[in-house]
């Protein structure tokens, strides 16, 4: 086999930042190459370089024995380089046919090739197993539709190297094999697949072969029947990870109960909830599994007080809510790690001190009667705060933007917990973290459950959700399936779940 | 085509963020100079006219100071609103609801010693600048209604009120049929504080007003606050800070000061209410609070500034036969040039993104 694709000391720097230093690495063709890393080490920045969004500001990229242009995605489409973004990149109000079409001609132009295109479209699904509905609106299509719908256009324009981002993301378990066996098909018709993921799981299922990438380095490159997971993991986090182990802790009174709880959608991406029950105990981690926009949003924000239920009760250590505001709900000892940790949990252009403080602007300590700040009183608890919680920073005076999102994570739970909650709801508590941070974070909120509280945890990461839980529930289409004892369950069952099928224990 | 790029400085450097301004200055003024040369006349003379004009004596520096009254609390109004991203462009209608406050409650409906009649002008002063502003601030929090819009808008209505009143029912009498109300009483009267000039307590009071702000600010949780639910409203109200309760404080703050610059020239500058009371006060407070980069300490010295550009150009002008227009023209060349520099203060320029 020929190399395909020759990546040659390429180097991409941001400010100090140097995102990509120096790789180099080759593919084959009929090659699934996976490109493994931790968020950060570089890989996104990589196939930006690759197909066209960034220069370089060192380095080559020589593919079918010639020298792509840099910075111009259109002559690296033009060469056959395809690329699904983690994010989509489709217009929701245009029809599958029309989104496919969409960059090859005028949507305004007289004659539109529909026909042609319906045409090869067919073809396409046909040999690479891709079912879709040509006059589907896209904004009707789930996300592995959406999917499935990026990679038809990708192979519409001839695409010979397909780019994959994250692409398992948004994806069930089910979904997700779906998706491997494409890879395979397209595979086998002659098609090379660049995969990038940080799971290491999914990329020993589907590539022949892996680049890990470091901050920035690449820091080796393995065989994927020769790879040993452990050896892998080790070079993704460059040096041991120390993960944290559940112990036995002893089940108390009830914190929370949440009865027949119903509220309306509060926006298109995310479903309402239909008559949800929940009934969370002191040192239980409760885990709610589901495909995002079912649900996930508005059960979050209505037991931290930030949404009014439409019916319904909840009680809050026996006691029925009657005031369903923040304020309220933080009185009573809930604390609400956001999904967005930079956009709802922390100020950037603020220091760390400042972020420290946030939830404490009644406090005596912070204020005094009359509202002056003691910004001594502030600093010495952010000490104490980033001490405690391994919150690693320059300076107190830093802005908090500059703090790693492991950092950001621990400073925000630090914050919350400082406060000493009866129930912890944390949303995507690990999302887009490194192996190391994951670790503390999850550390963390396993000693939250020790010291005898309650933790509802919400996150797309099964794994993370199988090892935290006591129970788990599964959200589909507003509705919560019973809760099950986590031992019962295993990644196929919640997959299945998840996709609405029911389960009986 | 010049390639280059914005990226944002870890940590901003004091000394650029000192010096870049007063580059920002000087620069503008070599623009400036461009522009009387044109007109045929020598800018550095132009220049020294101007500075005299303003500087000069003591009664130049008492018109400049008295000028710069009103425009540090329009500026300081503007910078408070501003921190929260609360966009208060009002300042000149609230400006104007204080002197129709000065003028209803002081020219003989209330009459108290003066110890006591000054600090109730102020007060019924910024009551009214910031009840003013109170139900536009209610609509943005709870309709959306954008304030950008309705703050500006009712300004015309204020200025169009003023002008019924002083033609109609509020006109003097006295005032030989000139539309003007009636005088302000004279325990409330702001008095001299540099004899025989115009320099008058409302000067102290603004500076006054500056450090308070100040201080509200920097050691203050309310200036806490404000900074927190300015800079990212979503992540404050997570943290359980009042946002929209914030947001009323900073309007009431802010509607009051631009309400006391009508409260300093109606009982300080003039004695009473006029059609031509501000040209336009509201509007420089926002150029002052920019070239500040609404820091309140900061806006004593660029509103000063702004006050001795436009007290001197009327001596430069009327020396050297160049228009008074060019110190409006000096004054949005700073104020371009200042934004252009706080760009700089807090962004590096990166040119350049060759392959080699």
């Amino acid at each position: 086999m020929t190399d395909l694709l020759e990546i040659k000391n390429i180097t991409k720097r941001f400010g100090n930042l140097t995102a990509n230093d120096n790789i180099s690495f080759s593919q084959k063709e009929g090659e699934v190459l996976a490109i493994l890393g931790e968020n950060g080490a570089g890989k996104t920045t990589l196939m930006n370089i690759l197909f066209g969004h960034y220069k370089a500001d060192y380095g080559e990229i020589i593919f079918k024995g010639s020298e792509l242009p840099s910075g111009k995605p259109e002559s690296a489409i033009a060469a056959g380089i395809g690329m699904v973004h983690q994010h989509f990149t489709l217009a929701d109000n245009l029809t599958v046919l029309e989104n496919i079409i969409i960059g090859e001609r005028s949507l305004f132009s007289p004659s539109l090739p529909q026909k042609s295109a319906r045409e090869k479209l067919r073809n396409l699904s046909d040999i690479f197993g891709l079912p879709i509905e040509p006059d589907t609106l896209v904004i009707n299509l789930s996300v592995s539709e959406k999917q499935r719908l990026e990679i038809l256009k990708t192979l519409y324009r001839d695409c010979t190297l397909l780019i994959l981002d994250e692409p398992t993301a948004a994806l069930t378990p089910q979904e997700t094999d779906s998706l491997f066996s494409t890879i395979k098909q397209m595979v086998s018709k002659g098609l090379s697949v660049i995969l990038i993921s940080h799971k290491l799981n999914e990329i020993l299922s589907v590539s022949d072969r892996i680049v890990v990438l470091r901050q920035g380095r690449s820091v080796g490159e393995v065989c994927t029947k020769n790879a040993d997971r452990k050896k892998l993991a080790e070079m993704i986090v460059g040096g041991t990870v120390d993960y944290p182990k559940k112990q036995a802790v002893k089940k108390g009174s009830e914190v929370i109960r949440l009865q027949n709880i119903s509220c309306d959608a509060i926006n298109d991406s995310s479903k309402g909830l239909n008559e949800i029950n929940i009934s969370l105990f002191e040192g239980e981690i409760l885990g709610i599994a589901g495909v995002t926009g079912n649900g996930q949003i508005p059960l979050a924000k209505m037991m931290a007080g930030h949404l009014k239920p439409k019916n319904g009760e909840m009680f809050f250590l026996g006691k029925k809510i009657t005031s369903y505001t923040p304020k309220q709900f933080m009185d009573l000892g809930v604390a609400y790690i956001p999904e967005d940790r930079n956009i709802d949990g922390l100020i950037g252009d603020m220091s760390v001190w400042e972020n420290s403080i946030m939830t404490e602007t009644n406090d005596l300590q912070v204020r005094s009667p009359l509202g002056w700040l003691n910004r001594d009183n502030c600093k010495n608890s952010a000490h104490l705060l980033c001490s405690t919680y391994d919150v690693r920073t320059q300076s107190l005076q830093q802005p908090a933007r500059l703090l790693s999102g492991g950092n950001v994570q621990k400073l925000l739970l630090g914050r919350w917990l400082s406060r000493r909650p009866k129930l912890l709801i944390a949303c995507q508590p690990t999302r887009g973290l490194d192996e190391g941070a994951i670790a503390s974070i999850q550390k963390i909120i396993l000693e939250v459950r020790k010291k005898g509280n309650a933790v509802l945890l919400i996150t797309e990461d099964l794994d993370e959700l199988l090892m935290l839980s006591d129970k788990i529930a599964v959200l589909f289409n507003g509705s919560l399936s019973n809760s099950f004892g986590a031992e019962k369950l295993n990644r196929s069952k919640i997959g299945l779940m998840m996709a609405g099928e029911s389960f009986d224990g | 085509m010049a390639d280059f790029r914005l990226e944002q400085r870890d940590f901003i450097s004091r000394r650029l963020a000192f010096f870049a301004p007063m580059g920002a200055v000087i620069f503008s003024f070599l623009v400036a100079s461009v522009l009387i040369l044109l007109a045929g006349v020598s800018p550095l003379e132009s220049y020294y006219k101007l500075f005299i004009g303003a500087f000069g004596s003591k009664n130049a520096i008492a018109e400049t100071l008295a000028r710069a009254t009103p425009i540090i609390l329009t500026g300081l109004a503007a910078a408070i609103a501003f921190r929260a991203k609360f966009w208060n462009i009002g300042a000149e209608g609230q400006l104007y609801a204080g002197a129709l406050a000065v003028t209803f409650f002081g020219t003989g409906l209330i009459q108290l010693p003066n110890f006591l009649m000054i600090p109730f002008l102020f007060l019924v002063g910024a009551l009214a600048g910031g009840l003013l502003l109170l139900p536009l601030v209610l609509l943005r929090n709870y309709y959306k209604v954008d304030e950008v819009v309705t703050t500006l808008l009712t300004n015309f209505i204020v200025v169009l009120l003023v002008g019924y009143l002083l033609e109609g029912p509020w006109k003097d009498p006295m005032s030989l049929g000139w539309p003007q109300g009636a005088s302000v009483i004279d325990e409330g009267v702001l008095p001299q504080i540099l004899p025989r000039t115009r320099l008058h307590l409302g000067f102290i009071i603004s500076i006054f007003t500056a450090i308070t702000i100040w201080l509200i600010m920097s050691r203050t949780i309310l200036g806490y606050k404000i900074k927190a639910v300015g800079i990212n409203p979503s992540a404050s109200h997570h943290a359980g800070i009042p946002v929209i309760r914030t947001i009323i404080i900073v309007a009431l703050l802010s509607g009051g000061m631009a309400g006391m610059a009508g409260v300093t020239e109606t009982a300080g500058l003039k004695g009473y209410l006029t059609l031509d009371l501000s040209p336009g006060f509201g509007y420089a407070g926002i150029a002052v609070a920019m070239l500040a980069n609404l820091n309140p300490i900061g806006i004593i010295v660029s509103g000063t500034f702004l006050a001795s550009i436009y007290v001197g150009a009327d001596a430069m002008s009327r020396a050297m036969n160049v228009p008074t227009y060019l110190a409006d023209v000096i004054v949005a060349l700073t104020v371009l040039f200042v934004l252009l520099s706080i760009v700089i203060i807090q962004y590096r320029i990166v040119f350049g993104e060759k392959r080699s």
